[in-house]
């Protein structure tokens, strides 16, 4: 079979940081400046290597945000507890700052704009951020693709881009799933992701939607689970899985 | 050395312990997938080796669990950056498995139950570097982690450790697998970084 040919190495390039967002508490959006940053697709992610002063340096992975918009690379960071990189990232930088970037990463949980199946993206916790880059792409894309976002959170706090997301975006409809503590006034008890909100929230399987499931382990089982009981095809379920670590 | 960011100092988790580069140690078992975890039950998971020439090994569940079984305890890492050390496991050596298999192939693609695929040379697979694995942990090997079975190859980057294996082509010529397909390294040996094409 014939080999695919084999683009240059993924160099680090410097990173710096130019705006900051608080999303929730404990989540920040970090834009940076790459210079001659290549281009990304919606929902690949970048390495991101911290040095010290004395040579120690360490490295992680973080989706993308947001869409390919020249040398801006948009990173939501959820702040873990004892999280080496992303207490640093989220509380130590400071605009100007500089970190390393390599990337972009992932050829497999993306979404192009000239996709056309109806798309359905289920995230879990901070599993969100790639799911939001398909969005945003999308609505920069000026794309008509149906898409649904079913978005499951513990508490109406632990929302990301709360108030994008409450924007009329035609085309992009959202269903929250609240685990812990619901909003005044909702019908749906708090409780975990069950059939019911993959089957109201969805698209029929008969739609053939493609479908990207994102965040902690457990939650990627149960949704992919549910997704495949209401007879979507195995092939068509993306999913990318947070582990507990991640620091 | 890279660009300092002012500030940063590290937590070192492991100081002390010889990780590869970019690595850092994890006490969890994290879990990629790239799509849905198969359920295959043991009655009716089968595992073939199949050569250049197309002949068919095949061993059933019962086969595979009749062979002499071994228990490495190895270190193994993760592509997406994280390293776990000690994990002890129960499987077949891949030497057992292809003692009487007649091949003069240099490469093997593994298959999984799902679809997934991954490649490397046959010569990784062998001399005591490669099990089919059912146990973690003294526990039949779950399935989010691969189980019934997995291939076990731990001296590359974890995604050529197959999930859900079912069966290896041996070939003449080398074909990348899944993630190979998209963007990371032929080869992946933690040890020299080789995590994307052209590291």
């Amino acid at each position: 079979m014939a080999r695919a040919a084999v683009p240059g190495r993924l160099s680090w390039r410097v990173a710096r940081l130019t705006d900051t967002r608080a999303e929730t508490a404990t989540a920040r959006t970090l834009v940076f400046d790459v210079p001659g940053w290549p281009g990304h697709l919606a929902g690949q992610h970048v390495d991101v290597r911290l040095t010290a002063d004395d040579g120690y340096s360490t490295q992680r992975s973080y989706s993308i945000a947001a869409p390919a918009d020249g040398d801006r690379v948009e990173l939501t960071v959820q702040d873990v507890p004892d999280g080496e990189v992303s207490s640093y990232l989220t509380e130590g930088l400071s605009v100007g700052d500089p970190v390393e970037i390599r990337g972009p990463v992932g050829g497999w949980f993306v979404w192009r704009p000239a996709d056309t199946a109806p798309v359905l993206l289920v995230a879990g916790g901070s599993g969100v951020v790639p799911l939001m880059a398909m969005a945003r792409a999308r609505r920069q894309a000026g794309s008509r693709t149906p898409f649904r976002l079913v978005y499951s959170v513990r508490t109406p706090a632990d929302r990301y881009y709360a108030a994008e997301l409450r924007r009329p975006d035609p085309g992009l409809d959202v269903a929250y799933v609240y685990t812990r503590a619901v909003p005044e006034g909702s019908s749906r008890p708090p409780g975990r992701l069950a059939v019911a909100d993959l089957n109201s929230g969805g698209w029929p399987a008969d739609f053939a939607p493609d479908c990207f499931v994102c965040g902690p382990t457990g939650f990627v089982e149960t949704a992919a689970d549910i997704l495949l009981s209401l007879g979507h095809d195995a092939r068509k379920i993306k999913t990318e899985r947070f582990g507990p670590t991640g620091g | 050395m890279g660009i300092v960011s002012p500030g940063f100092h590290g937590r070192r988790r492991g100081a002390g312990v010889k990780l590869p580069p970019g690595q850092y140690l994890t006490e969890d078992f994290p879990v990629l997938s790239a799509g849905p975890t198969p359920r295959i039950r043991p009655e009716d998971w089968e595992f073939t080796v199949t050569t250049e020439t197309g002949q068919e090994h095949r061993w059933s569940w019962r086969e595979l669990l009749d062979l002499p079984g071994e228990t490495p305890t190895v270190d193994i890492h993760c592509v997406t950056k994280w390293s776990k050390l000690g994990t002890s496991w129960e499987g077949v050596s891949l030497d057992t498995l292809l003692a009487d298999v007649d091949t003069a192939a240099d490469y093997a693609l593994v298959h999984s139950y799902g679809g997934y695929t991954t490649n490397l040379p046959l010569e990784d697979l062998l001399d005591g570097q490669a099990w089919i694995a059912y146990r973690f942990d003294g526990e039949d090997l779950a399935p989010e982690h691969g189980g019934p079975a997995r291939l076990l190859v731990p001296h590359l980057y974890f995604w050529k450790s197959a999930k859900w294996v079912r069966g290896i082509r041996l070939m003449d010529e080398d074909e990348p697998g899944f993630w190979e397909t998209a963007g990371y390294h032929d080869y992946g040996d933690p040890w020299r970084e080789q995590r994307y094409q052209g590291d």
